[in-house]
């Protein structure tokens, strides 16, 4: 295997996942806040939240359009470059990824069209329902997705066929509620409503500094900073879980988010910062909080964290249990009906870690001709870059507690503070726009960089995954997605620019006549506070 | 769970079989006329109120078309991995083109009338054409080669391997008896095209439609014979040595050999004569009904023959699904390159679940779509069309 077509193809999936998910976060919760807006629509009746609707919308749309055919990208690229991945674990993979097309794909693109060419065609409760529709249809993609991902992280409810040299599922339930995809699920699709809160509210700031569309932007501020109030905390509490479900399925990735190189007593310290260095295998610098990763890992003060050391260790057991598998298995290959059933029992008692066999894979062709110095280096291999995940998981973690006091601080200007907003908070919420995404992407890395040297963690290690491509192959293809991405980038973002500088340009007359009459009715009843008619409209 | 065991294994690889037609023709009905529209749009649209107008025929109802797509791509996965794994690495940089073509599609179709422009809108006008044009063709050629066999084998691991250097690999798709295959796609998907701009628009564009949707007609029935006829006399057919029906998805397991030919299925199962009938009878009223203007029926007989041609790929070639050239024992068939016998089923149940709800609701967005797109309707409504 060339470590070269390996490393290509990985950065074309890293380029083209991330570029995807660029889009992704937005239109989970743009679509969400879109529903919400056009719902008070429907049950006040205000024309200003129609146009609030429309406008959203459309900034909706431009971002939709990439997501979706971006999207195409993931759903083809598993075949393409990870052909041994696709064979080895589409009996399991596969399923969430069809699931998703039949169950939530299918929803919000068709109805997207009809939420933007079916105002004039449906009634308002029509037009509404198929908003919600878009949100959930946008939201069960979500799911499913991360089902699938989830199962990479912790592969459960599926077993290795001999016959047919691959996993095969076991239990779809378990695949279903693998706690690692359910704990991802909230994680993202918090994280997406955060996303676009984040968007909203600073497009909604500028206005108000600018002075213009004011009315849009304070609606905008109330519902994006309360909806973003309550994501903001999912948000952290989730990810939270999250970090309790990796303390028990991946405990190596774990381990080096926190660097932690040695298992310490219970309950283990938290490294706040520091410098880790991989080669020695020591935090330089570090700062650390007693008790804190232990009670966060574990939820008790008793329950050890492995080090990496000691996971390296045991990598190492693994990979000679996985040989005994892996010898097993040739020769089941080779006698196929006659195998003595010794030989089956064997590999059904070490089956579980043959994919630690096929780490040998990168040094020899047949792992069982490794040396002991080769099965020491397959061992190190299973340790993931220290240094970058330490980093990359504060940064993301960092940003996640600052989206809680943002969103906190506009929600109670908005409630409590008669939308007053001091003009440095509104310059502070345009400049935090690209946060989210910071954030969002950051996670990912934490995610899947930490899953290495696995495609699938501990079933198939991402050297074998790929395809035999040729390296002309990837250059091409990844020249072709660099170039074509960036240009769709530019003129996505032209696009949003132009928009947002527009401003809400739907229903302008009828809305601003019925602002006009609004203020108008609310002069009359602060003149008159007696007045007993029905409260303002 | 011993649920699954309810239906027998090789019973659900047939009904698998089936559905992956069905998703492919689903694509080809409804994603196929938007495809057709693409190509068409520089023939049938001179000006920019007439190229918005036949934009916006299929502005709403592209992107729920698509999924047919996306969904078969996800439905190969769950129940053929090693056919997905096999075709979309073989076929590399092709699926790349394609894939280029999908993606620039869905952003012409938002973006092109973001901007007033008349430059920007050509640009995007040629997008919308490749977008279309490209992935007809090529999905044609892409049958095509799979009727010819693609050199590929599979290692004793399983592992696709497919020889040969990035340009070759590509080049090598194009034999013409796949570029026919193409030109029958090609030209297939304009007919469907121009059947749905006759029934959605009216006036010059409609007419222009109906004018290149005859002669489309035309030579997609005439490639579609000539096809036939080549595959009877030039091209080789593949063999199943003994059928494990029930056996583990190892296709290194099977006998394949390679001889007679492919139209010998017709002398075993006479009955699935009825495909290709369908194809030309299809095509051959949608044909008549562009000459009569009829609208409504001229649609239902473009997608009958489209229906017909390409399932009469599947039947002919039944159990294959992908042969190979260079080492035949490494082909593809129903019985050795599905999912697990449980996999299957939950993706049966799943299917039969949200198939029927799919097919109702998108019914009804067609419903409440219905009508012709005219030229008032763009030129009034310039902020909720494309």
């Amino acid at each position: 295997m060339e470590i070269g077509l390996v490393e290509l193809s990985r950065m074309q999936f890293a380029f083209t996942a991330m570029y995807h998910f660029l889009f992704v976060p937005l239109t989970l919760g743009l679509s969400i806040l879109v529903a919400i807006m056009e719902t008070v629509y429907v049950m006040t009746n205000r024309p200003i939240w129609r146009q609030m609707t429309k406008f959203w919308g459309t900034l909706f749309g431009i971002n939709f359009a990439i997501g979706v055919a971006t999207g195409i990208t993931m759903e083809f690229q598993f075949g393409m470059n990870w052909s041994y991945y696709s064979h080895y674990v589409g009996d399991i993979f596969g399923a969430p990824l069809a699931i998703e097309g039949l169950m939530a794909f299918f929803l919000e693109a068709t109805f997207v069209g009809l939420f933007f060419f079916g105002w004039d065609k449906l009634s308002k409760v029509q037009h509404m329902v198929v908003a919600w529709l878009v949100a959930i249809g946008s939201n069960f993609s979500a799911l499913w997705i991360l089902i699938a991902n989830g199962w990479m992280q912790n592969p459960v409810g599926a077993e290795f066929n001999p016959e047919t040299m691959r996993m095969e599922m076991t239990s779809f339930f378990e695949v279903l509620f693998n706690e690692v995809a359910q704990a991802k699920f909230v994680h993202t699709v918090s994280a997406g409503y955060v996303t676009a809160s984040v968007f909203v509210l600073g497009v909604s700031a500028l206005y108000l500094i600018q002075n213009k569309h004011k009315d849009l932007a304070r609606r905008s501020i109330a519902v994006s900073s309360a909806f973003g109030l309550a994501a903001a905390l999912s948000v952290v509490v989730l990810g939270d879980e999250s970090g309790y479900s990796a303390s028990h399925t991946q405990r190596m990735k774990l381990a080096a988010i926190e660097a932690m190189w040695h298992t310490e007593p219970a309950p283990a310290s938290f490294t706040l910062i520091g410098f880790p260095d991989q080669e020695a295998r020591e935090t330089h610098y570090a700062v650390h909080i007693p008790w804190a990763m232990g009670l966060i890992g574990t939820r008790s003060l008793t329950t050890e964290i492995p080090g990496i050391n000691e996971l390296v260790e045991e990598s190492e057991v693994r990979i000679r249990d996985g040989l005994i598998a892996y010898d097993a298995l040739m020769t089941i290959r080779e006698q196929r009906d006659a195998t003595p059933q010794a030989v089956r029992d064997t590999f059904e008692a070490h089956s579980e870690n043959l994919g630690y066999s096929y780490l040998l894979k990168r040094y020899v062709d047949d792992p069982r001709d490794a040396t002991e110095e080769q099965i020491q280096m397959a061992a190190d291999d299973t340790v993931p870059g220290v240094a970058p995940l330490f980093w990359a998981f504060r940064i993301m973690v960092g940003l996640g507690f600052s989206f809680i006091a943002v969103m906190a601080y506009f929600f109670y200007r908005a409630s409590f503070r008669q939308m007053q907003f001091p003009r440095w908070s509104l310059y502070a919420a345009v400049a935090i726009i690209p946060t989210p995404w910071i954030a969002a992407e950051l996670g990912w890395f934490v995610a899947e960089f930490g899953r290495q040297p696995w495609t699938v963690d501990g079933v198939l290690p991402t050297a074998m995954s790929a395809s035999h491509l040729s390296i002309a192959d990837l250059l091409i293809t990844l020249a072709g997605f660099l170039i074509f991405y960036s240009v769709l980038f530019v003129i996505e973002m032209s696009l949003m620019v132009k928009y947002i500088r527009k401003g809400p340009f739907q229903d302008v007359d009828e809305t601003n006549e019925w602002q006009e009459r609004h203020e108008a009715r609310l002069r009359t009843a602060i003149d008159i506070p007696t007045s007993n008619t029905k409260p303002a409209e | 769970m011993i649920l699954f065991e309810l239906i027998e294994y090789d019973i659900l690889r047939v009904i698998w079989w089936a559905l992956l037609g069905v998703l492919l023709i689903g694509f080809a009905l409804t994603d196929g006329f938007d495809m057709g529209v693409g190509a068409l749009l520089p023939f049938v649209a001179k000006t920019d109120v007439e190229r918005r107008i036949a934009i916006n025929t299929v502005g709403p109802v592209w992107e729920g078309n698509q999924v047919w797509f996306v969904l078969g791509g996800g439905a190969i996965f769950a129940a053929w991995p090693p056919l997905y794994a096999v075709s979309f690495s073989g076929l590399y940089l092709a699926m790349f083109v394609v894939l280029a073509a999908l993606i620039v599609r869905p952003v012409a179709f938002k973006y092109r009338s973001k901007r007033e422009d008349p430059k920007w809108r050509a640009r995007w006008d040629w997008a919308l054409f490749a977008g279309g044009a490209v992935p007809a063709l090529l999905f044609g050629v892409a049958v095509g080669n799979v009727l010819l066999g693609l050199p590929f084998y599979l290692t004793e691991d399983l592992m696709p391997m497919y020889p040969g250097n990035a340009a070759m690999k590509f080049i090598g798709l194009l034999r013409p008896f796949a570029l026919l295959a193409g030109l029958v796609s090609f030209s297939m998907l304009l007919m469907h095209g121009a059947a749905w701009l006759s029934l959605k628009s009216e006036g010059a564009v409609a007419e222009r439609a109906r004018a290149i949707g005859i002669k489309a007609g035309f030579v997609a029935a005439a490639g579609y014979a000539l096809a036939g006829l080549w595959l009877a006399v030039g091209i080789d057919g593949f063999a199943l040595g003994e059928v494990a029906a029930n056996g583990p998805s190892n296709p290194l397991y099977s006998d394949v050999t390679r001889d007679g030919s492919w139209l010998a299925a017709y002398a075993i199962r006479p009955w699935i004569a009825i495909a290709p009938i369908a194809g030309f009878v299809g095509i051959a009223f949608a044909v008549m009904g562009l000459r009569a203007g009829r609208e409504v029926s001229t649609l239902l007989w473009s997608k009958l023959g489209i229906f017909g041609i390409i399932s009469s790929v599947g039947l002919t070639m039944f159990p294959f699904i992908l042969p190979s050239t260079i080492d035949p024992n490494s082909s593809l068939t129903v019985w050795d390159a599905s999912s697990s016998h449980q996999t299957l089923f939950i993706m049966l149940v799943a299917t039969a679940i949200f198939m029927p709800l799919i097919l109702m609701y998108t019914a009804w967005v067609y419903k409440v779509l219905w009508g012709k797109v005219t030229e008032a309707d763009v030129t009034e409504n310039s902020h909720s069309v494309y």
